[in-house]
């Protein structure tokens, strides 16, 4: 299990990962909201929670289409399938997830507080903010994996993947942005509740996505 | 052991493919699965692998033991695709599959297993010592066969379903690949091939599909 994460880890740092594109995106996508917005300082930092919020989920969906599609386009998804009996679908699946988000999610947390300067967010929102990121986007992985399982055989599934899976991400938005600006100056309401559902999102989330990710791709080879 | 398939039938996309297919393998015997492109050869190791559901039918192996109580973990399944990263180097990717697969070797007639060849030997073995450090990307198509067929010796697996094993392999290869499904079968091992180019083993089964019906 360790080699699978090393592997996917290994991946998705050297030529054609996706670790870097996230990043980017991330940042093209905060870098044009003040130029949007106009240079309303206060508004910014009453939006930027929010804007952290949304770059990083959109950013999050970008490289899940490749999750299994390129073990399935190589043969390799077969092997995992087949050695289920040595290391359970479900653990394969969930080790996988946490290589992509090690891989590919991680450097938007840690790109996060940079980006909240951007935003000219004060220091406890944006402490907050990468706080619930951190907590939070997991879950956004975990729930990716279920629909990457269901479109691996389909070549274009990228936007369809994010399509089927945007919806279920809204209550890991809701409550990562509330948490966040509970923490900020701006903001009211508390930091403690919204932050605990979330880690309760994501402990949830990582047990069900993974085995329904397994049994998705135990049932889609062809 | 023993790998027993019966009455199997095969389907893709809903459309039956083939049906009534039953055979018996004891350990040290092979099976060739010749017939016309389209006649569902690949589907059928895919079928015997697992990987599809058998409709109607079973597979099952007999005295496998607590190591392999299923098909699915007494196979090493070689399809048309070789399960590598090109982006890895060949070492890397056969160390991957060697911790993924487990790296015990054959249970000698004491019960003591012995650790499967290296990474390194098992490349020797195909004729590719020497090259693990390159990307697998760079290897010709030939080489990256003999990289998969490597995957199959760096861990142990009774049964071995190969999908055209040879395809892509030039004359030497051929003849080494099929010394070492000779030692495989010797050693107790055995073996489903699909394909339709002759693989220089003797006295095997030979199971033609589409000709029957």
């Amino acid at each position: 299990m360790l080699a699978l994460f090393l592997r996917d880890i290994r991946l998705s740092i050297r030529a054609g990962g996706g670790a870097l594109t996230g990043v980017i995106f991330f940042l093209a996508v905060i870098a044009t909201i003040p130029f949007g917005v106009g240079p309303d300082l206060n508004l910014l930092s009453r939006i930027g929670p929010a804007i952290l919020w949304i770059g990083a989920l959109l950013a999050c969906l970008l490289g899940l289409d490749r999750l299994f599609q390129a073990d399935r386009e190589d043969g390799s998804l077969d092997l995992l399938v087949l050695a289920n009996e040595r290391h359970m679908l479900a653990l394969t699946v969930f080790v996988k997830c946490l290589a992509h988000w090690a891989g590919s999610v991680l450097p938007l947390v840690v790109a996060a507080p940079l980006l909240g300067l951007f935003m000219n967010m004060d220091p406890s929102g944006i402490g907050a903010t990468a706080l619930t990121l951190l907590v939070g986007t997991p879950a956004i992985t975990f729930i990716g994996a279920v629909g990457a399982a269901v479109a691996v055989a389909l070549p274009r599934g990228g936007l369809l993947i994010s399509v089927l899976v945007l919806p279920l991400t809204i209550p890991i938005l809701i409550f990562g942005v509330s948490a966040s600006y509970g923490a900020s100056s701006v903001g009211q309401g508390t930091f403690t509740q919204p932050f605990l559902i979330l880690a309760a999102l994501t402990l949830f989330l990582a047990v069900i996505g993974s085995v329904a990710a397994a049994l998705a791709l135990r049932h889609g080879t062809d | 052991m023993r790998l027993i398939a019966e009455n199997l039938g095969g389907e893709r996309g809903g459309e039956p493919v083939f049906s009534g297919i039953g055979f018996t393998l004891d350990k040290g015997e092979a099976l060739v699965v010749t017939g016309p492109n389209g006649v569902g050869k690949s589907t059928l190791l895919r079928v015997v692998a697992g990987l599809l559901p058998a409709r109607p039918g079973r597979v099952l192996v007999e005295g496998g033991g607590e190591d392999f109580p299923t098909v699915a973990s007494a196979c090493h399944y070689l399809g048309h695709l070789n399960a590598m990263k090109t982006a890895l180097s060949v070492a890397e990717n056969l160390r991957f599959w060697r911790s993924f697969q487990g790296d015990s070797g054959q249970a000698n007639s004491a019960g003591e297993g012995t650790p499967a060849p290296g990474v390194e030997d098992a490349l020797k073995t195909v004729g590719l010592g020497g090259i693990g450090h390159l990307p697998f990307g760079y290897l010709s198509t030939g080489q990256k066969r003999r990289v998969s067929i490597a995957k199959l010796l760096i861990s142990h697996r009774p049964v071995w379903l190969l999908d055209e094993p040879t395809a892509g392999l030039d004359k030497a290869s051929e003849g080494r690949f099929a010394g070492l499904m000779r030692a495989h079968l010797e050693s107790g091992g055995i073996l489903i091939a699909a394909t339709h180019l002759p693989l220089g083993l003797e006295g095997v089964k030979t199971l033609r599909m589409g000709e029957a019906d």
